[in-house]
């Protein structure tokens, strides 16, 4: 009896080593056919990521808040030491933006007279949904950051992304309780934008540096450093006009924008829903036109 | 009888404690720090982790549990599926093939050699990223995030052998 065990013992040992080398190859092979899944079958793959970030939100938010204090508690100290220059600074910005709010309102109400004259179509409502970044994933190849609101927000995909300076970037993934944030300088990123002074029409497009791109600037087109650049709306996914950044180079080799964003300070951001009725319900003749926003309610609406 | 139930959680949560650890820390990188430039560097604290464990308790961090932090990497970064799990697997083949190199190896030959995989692992990550991107990916975020993994190692090194030493039996 105690002979055979030893016995088995030892044809046990090659047997296992034999095993183990295996299961190492199998686990390569499952990492290939990973890399492949990931090429071929995105929303299945997007599926199990919104799952499995949706489960580490709650860790995350609660490392993310002690940072965030910490954060905090540095810039009211520097702003402490600066409270002086900026009153004056404030003051001085407070004039200015008095006249400028009298030339918006006198604007706005004359907008509203020419929209009246030309039955323009009534701009469509938007929403904002304000969620706080808890990841950022940081690395070489992305960026991007994950915020702790999702579908049960009201966040779906393609939404605009917002801080207080300009365009951050868009909803790329939805979970129910969290969300990524593909940035503008995401390699992956393309943006319809509206440059300077002529309005013309351009992408803009990041490749993970801090300042993405202009790409397809319609010919002819005179930019400058310093030409603002805004969205255009085109796609119907961004609504016009959101402050995307500066021109800050312009020459043969690439024209690039420095954005109004600072991405080291991404503390909160504001999710726009921008709701274009003509575009989530299909408008087919016969049919009622549902009211702008309730596409909810029709079966017939995209799906959402 | 209950001594032994607990006695045998005790071994269990101990000898988990590596692939636990390694964990925290790769959910620790994805943390805001919003320190400018930071978030394109940040260092690789998984990789250290799992070359750490590896060399140290290669029991404690078999293949496929670098296959799980791999995946979870992957998930929750954002990065291309399988790409980060194919290197750490690779990592885990590169250093348990040579185990006796390091059964009697000193702490600055453990880093020197770390200095060797961190720069095959981040190679290896480029090179998988472009090809999966379909075009050459800037490779200069990758150096930088190289250089302050590197520099971190001895910090995060000197933190597992004090885990070691107190809670991993």
């Amino acid at each position: 009896m105690k002979k055979s065990a030893g016995q088995a013992l030892h044809v046990a040992a090659p047997v296992r080593a034999w095993a183990q080398r295996f299961a190492f190859l199998f686990l390569v092979v499952a990492a290939f056919a990973l890399m492949l899944l990931g090429k071929a079958d995105t929303l299945l793959v997007e599926r199990v990521r919104t799952t499995v970030t949706d489960a580490m939100a709650p860790v995350l938010a609660i490392l993310a808040r002690p940072v965030d204090t910490i954060g905090d508690m540095v810039e009211q100290a520097q702003e402490l030491t600066e409270l002086r220059a900026d009153n004056a600074e404030l003051r001085r910005d407070n004039e200015r933006l008095r006249n400028w709010q009298a030339a918006a309102q006198k604007l706005e109400a004359e907008n509203a007279a020419l929209r009246e004259l030309s039955r323009l179509t009534v701009e469509p409502g938007t929403r904002f949904v304000t969620a706080r970044v808890i990841g950022d994933p940081g690395g070489a190849f992305v960026r991007s950051v994950l915020v702790n609101a999702g579908s049960r927000d009201g966040l779906a995909k393609g939404q605009a992304a917002l801080t207080s300076d300009g365009l951050a970037g868009r909803v790329a993934e939805v979970g129910q309780r969290s969300a990524r944030v593909l940035l503008l300088t995401d390699i992956n990123s393309r943006v319809p934008i509206l440059v300077g002074k002529g309005r013309d029409r351009a992408i803009l497009a990041g490749d993970n540096t801090n300042q993405p791109r202009l790409l397809y600037l319609t010919p002819g087109s005179e930019i400058r450093p310093g030409d603002q650049v805004v969205t255009s709306g085109h796609g119907g996914v961004f609504p016009p006009g959101l402050p995307v950044g500066v021109v800050i180079q312009v020459d043969e080799t690439a024209m690039r924008v420095q954005p109004f964003v600072g991405w080291a300070h991404m503390e909160y951001v504001r999710l726009v829903d921008y709701e274009l009725p003509s575009i989530l319900l299909p408008a087919s003749p016969g049919q009622a036109q549902a009211p702008p926003g309730g596409a909810s309610g029709a079966p017939s609406g995209a799906p959402r | 009888m209950n001594q032994n139930v607990w006695t045998r959680l005790d071994v269990v949560a101990r000898g988990l404690l590596p692939f636990a650890l390694t964990l925290f820390l790769v959910i620790l990188a994805m943390v805001p720090f919003q320190v400018p430039g930071l978030s394109a560097v940040v260092p690789s604290l998984g990789l250290i982790a799992v070359y750490f464990w590896v060399i140290h308790r290669p029991d404690l961090m078999p293949a496929w549990a670098v296959f799980l932090i791999g995946v979870i990497q992957d998930l929750l970064s954002g990065a291309h599926l399988g790409v980060g799990t194919m290197v750490l697997l690779l990592v885990w083949l590169a250093v348990a093939a040579q185990g006796r190199v390091f059964s009697s190896a000193s702490f600055m030959l453990v880093w020197a050699i770390f200095v060797l995989v961190a720069a095959g692992a981040q190679l290896l990550a480029w090179l998988f990223s472009s090809m999966i991107a379909g075009f050459i990916l800037d490779a200069r975020p990758l150096f930088f995030q190289y250089l302050t993994t590197v520099a971190i190692y001895p910090c995060l090194a000197w933190l597992f052998v004090q885990t070691q030493r107190s809670f991993v039996r």
